[in-house]
C-alpha cells in the first residue's frame, strides 16, 4: 500500500500539472454544457406548455429522439460527420453543443416535474391579472419550481460531468484524455485512474455543497406555512423539505 | 341604469365531454352593479364565472366586456360564436387585465411579499415604473387595511388576510369589472367578516361587481341583483331583497331554506 502511494507521489510532479489542467478542462466543458442543457431544457418545457400543437410537438420529438440515442452518437455526429456537410467545429464545441443537447432533454423532464408540483391556481392568478405566458412562466412558475428541482438539477450536474468523460473520445483535452495518455506512458492504471477518480470526486463534492448553501439561500424568507394548507404547493414538494 | 351593460353574458355553454355545466346562460351587468350568484354545488355558478375570463373557456356563447368581445376574434360575418376564431393566450392577456378576479383559495404568489404580489401586474402589464407600482401597492393595501403588513410572504398571513391581499392584488388591475369566485368559502368563519367588510366597502364606492357566493345574509345586503342557478341554467333572478325574501321557484326555496338552516346553526 506504501508503494502505491510512493509511486504517484514520485511521478506527482509530472502528473500534477497535466492532471489540473485537464481537470479545468472538465469543468469548463461541464458549466458550459450545464448551462446549455438548462437553456434547451428551459425552453423545452415552456414549448410543451404552449397551446400550439406545432410547437408542443417539435418539443416532445427533440426531447424523445435525445433521449434515447447515446450521447456518444451524438457527439460523433458533430465531430465526424458534420465537417463533411462543411460544418466544422472544434472538438470542444463539439463537446459542449453535444452534452448541452442531450442533458437538455434530460432536464426538460426535471422542469416539468418541477412546474407540476406548483398549483394550477398559480398560473390561473397570474393569467387572470394578465401577465402574458412567459411573463407567467418567468416570474410565477419558474421561481417557484426551481427551488423544488434543485436536488435533481443536482443530480443531473454531476451526471453531466461524469459523461463530460465521453468527449475523450473526440479528443477534447479534458481528464480522461490526459489520464489515457499518461497511462499509455507510464503503464500504471491503477495509480492514474484511482487519481482521476479522485479529481471527478473533487469537483463532484463542492458542487453538491454549493447547492446546499443555494437551496437554504432559496428557501430562507419565503416561508410557506400556508401554501399546504391552501393547496397551492403539492404535499410532494415537502419531501425535500421546500417551504420549512 | 339605462346606459349600456358594462358586461354582457350571453348563451354560454359549456361542456365537459357529455356532462353540460352550463346550458344557455345569458345575463347582463351594469356599471356600478353589484350582482350575486347563488346555488347549489355543482350548479355551474363558478364555471360561469371562470368563463368570463376565459379560465374556463365556454364551449359556445359570447361575453363583451363594454362592447368588446372577449376570448374570441370578432372578425367574420357569422355571429355564432361556433365559427369564431379563438384568441391565444398571448391575445387574451390584455383583455383579462381588465377583469380583476378573486378565487376561492386565494393563489397569491407564496415567492413574493404582499407588496410585490399587488405590484407584478402595474409593473409587468401596465409598464408602471417600479416606484409608482409600489405607491399603487402600498395604496392598495392600505385600502384593505393591511398597511401593516406590506413586506410579509403569504405564508405568515392568516387566511383573510391572504384573500385580503388577493383583493388589493385584483384592485390594482384598475378592473372595470371584479369577479369573486366564494371569496370566504376556505376561510375560518371568524375571518369570513374582515373579508365581506372589505367587499361591501367596494360595493359601496359603486364598482361593477359579480360575486358567487353560500353567504346569502351578505348577498342580501350587498347585492342589487341577485342571479341563482341550478343545472348549468339561472332558474330565478331579480332584484335581491325581491328574490330572496319571497322566492317563487321550488329550488330556490330549498336552497334557500337549506342554507338559512346552516347559518341558524353557525
Amino acid at each position: 500500500m506504501f508503494s502505491f502511494y510512493q509511486t504517484i507521489a514520485e511521478n506527482w510532479s509530472d502528473w500534477w500539472p497535466r492532471l489540473s489542467h485537464a481537470a479545468w478542462i472538465t469543468i469548463y466543458v461541464t458549466a458550459l454544457s450545464f448551462v446549455v442543457a438548462f437553456a434547451i431544457g428551459l425552453a423545452l418545457e415552456f414549448m410543451r406548455t404552449r397551446s400550439s400543437v406545432a410547437i408542443r410537438l417539435t418539443a416532445q420529438i427533440y426531447i424523445l429522439t435525445l433521449r434515447g440515442v447515446p450521447i456518444l452518437v451524438v457527439l460523433y455526429l458533430l465531430y465526424f460527420a458534420l465537417p463533411g456537410y462543411g460544418v466544422i467545429i472544434s472538438a470542444l464545441t463539439a463537446g459542449v453543443i453535444g452534452l448541452g443537447a442531450v442533458h437538455g432533454a434530460f432536464l426538460a423532464e426535471v422542469f416539468r416535474a418541477g412546474l407540476r408540483s406548483v398549483s394550477p391556481g398559480q398560473r390561473e392568478a397570474a393569467q387572470a391579472v394578465g401577465l402574458s405566458p412567459f411573463q407567467t412562466f418567468s416570474l410565477i412558475l419558474f421561481p417557484q419550481a426551481i427551488k423544488i428541482v434543485l436536488p435533481p438539477l443536482l443530480v443531473g450536474f454531476i451526471s453531466l460531468l461524469k459523461d463530460s468523460a465521453i468527449c475523450a473520445l473526440i479528443a477534447v483535452p479534458e481528464l480522461m484524455l490526459a489520464a489515457r495518455a499518461i497511462m499509455a506512458e507510464t503503464f500504471l492504471p491503477m495509480h492514474v485512474f484511482v487519481l482521476v477518480g479522485v479529481f471527478y470526486f473533487g469537483i463532484a463534492f463542492p458542487a453538491s455543497l454549493l447547492v446546499r448553501a443555494l437551496e437554504k439561500r432559496l428557501t430562507r424568507g419565503s416561508t410557506n406555512k400556508s401554501s399546504l394548507e391552501t393547496g397551492d404547493i403539492l404535499p410532494v414538494a415537502r419531501l425535500d423539505g421546500v417551504g420549512r | 341604469m339605462n346606459t349600456a351593460p358594462i358586461l354582457t353574458v350571453r348563451n354560454l355553454k359549456k361542456s365537459y365531454g357529455i356532462l353540460d355545466v352550463l346550458r344557455d346562460v345569458s345575463f347582463d351587468l351594469h356599471r356600478g352593479e353589484r350582482l350575486a350568484i347563488l346555488g347549489p354545488s355543482g350548479s355551474g355558478k363558478s364555471t360561469c364565472l371562470r368563463a368570463i375570463n376565459f379560465l374556463d373557456p365556454p364551449t359556445s356563447g359570447t361575453i363583451t366586456l363594454e362592447g368588446e368581445l372577449i376570448g374570441l376574434h370578432p372578425n367574420g360575418k357569422d355571429h355564432r360564436s361556433a365559427t369564431r376564431r379563438k384568441m391565444t393566450a398571448r391575445e387574451l392577456a390584455p383583455q383579462r387585465a381588465e377583469i380583476g378576479m378573486v378565487f376561492q383559495l386565494f393563489h397569491l404568489w407564496p415567492h413574493l411579499t404582499a407588496r410585490e404580489n399587488v405590484a407584478l401586474q402595474p409593473r409587468k402589464v401596465q409598464r408602471m415604473s417600479s416606484s409608482d407600482a409600489n405607491h399603487l401597492a402600498e395604496a392598495m393595501l392600505k385600502k384593505v387595511h393591511l398597511g401593516h403588513k406590506l413586506d410579509e410572504y403569504p405564508g405568515r398571513l392568516s387566511g383573510g388576510q391572504q384573500q385580503r391581499v388577493a383583493i388589493a392584488r385584483a384592485l390594482a388591475q384598475k378592473p372595470k369589472v371584479l369577479l369573486f369566485d366564494e371569496p370566504t368559502s376556505a376561510l375560518d368563519p371568524e375571518l369570513v367578516g374582515e373579508v365581506l367588510n372589505v367587499i361591501q366597502e367596494l360595493a359601496d364606492e359603486g364598482r361593477s361587481m359579480v360575486l358567487v357566493t353560500h353567504e346569502i345574509a351578505f348577498a342580501r345586503r350587498m347585492a342589487d341583483r341577485v342571479i341563482f342557478m341550478d343545472a348549468g341554467v339561472i332558474v330565478e333572478e331579480g332584484p335581491a331583497r325581491e328574490v330572496l325574501a319571497n322566492a317563487k321557484e321550488p329550488r330556490l326555496r330549498k336552497f334557500l331554506s337549506t342554507v338559512s338552516t346552516q347559518e341558524a346553526v353557525q
